[in-house]
């Protein structure tokens, strides 16, 4: 049988799906309240740098943004195949490549800290 | 090559083919939903950026999220995650059955466990991240 990266392709997608439909609504409203007064104590400065400093936050902080990217990486391929353009070797190779930067950058930024 | 010359084709358009049903228009809602998964990440990506920057530069990044252009981004990014949740989970029946002896598992229990997990999910975040 020919070999095929499908299914980690899109075990990667329906994981990163997931991991977005259960959590990103909340990410969202988190970063929202401020706006209307009220201030989560992890945005605070001191409180998300010491999160971001321990090795179990910036592994969950990474992996979740490494899924998520790679969700909507796969999905953006799909869909863009549905709107009409036919050339998926060179959007599949934008999308991953963006997925695989956008990972890279989060790595980068979490070692900083 | 028909002998009785051309074949029928119906017409439909290459790039918008699903104005021509709710169903259609739906499923490309549901998959336009990772334009706006993908917003979200590069706001985190540069939240962790600015995090890295030091104080300063984290407070006026928090600063420009709370401003109108950052409140009305987020409220369209929240309707589209809340959609993108919504039609992931319901669809978890024929994603993964639950089989038990000779019997599937009711598509609405599946379904239903899945709210039940993302409200209690959603009130976690909140309540570990101190917003209550």
């Amino acid at each position: 049988m020919a070999k095929s990266n499908k299914p980690i392709v899109w075990g990667l997608f329906a994981a990163g799906g997931t991991v977005t439909a259960f959590l990103t609504p909340a990410l969202v409203l988190l970063t929202l309240l401020p706006a209307f007064g009220v201030m989560p104590e992890l945005l605070a400065y001191d409180n998300l740098r010491a999160f971001a400093g321990l090795w179990i936050g910036k592994l969950i902080l990474f992996g979740m943004l490494f899924l998520m990217l790679w969700h909507a990486a796969h999905r953006l391929r799909v869909t863009l195949h549905d709107f009409g353009v036919r050339a998926d070797g060179a959007v599949a190779v934008a999308v991953y490549l963006a997925a695989a930067a956008g990972t890279l950058a989060a790595g980068y930024f979490l070692l900083r800290i | 090559m028909s002998a009785h010359g051309k074949p029928y084709v119906r017409e439909v358009s290459r790039y918008a083919w699903f104005f021509r049903s709710p169903r259609y228009l739906r499923y490309m809602v549901r998959e336009v939903t990772c334009v706006f998964i993908a917003l979200h990440a590069l706001i985190l990506l540069v939240a962790l950026r600015r995090l890295s920057e030091g104080r300063e530069a984290w407070e006026s990044f928090l600063h420009n999220l709370t401003g109108p252009a950052g409140v009305v981004l987020q409220l369209v990014i929240l309707a589209f995650a809340v959609y993108h949740s919504t039609s992931w989970f319901n669809v978890t029946p024929k994603a993964m059955p639950v089989q038990i002896g000779e019997k599937f598992l009711p598509g609405a229990v599946i379904i239903g466990a899945h709210y039940a997990g993302w409200f209690v999910a959603s009130i976690a975040v909140l309540f570990l991240a101190g917003a209550f």
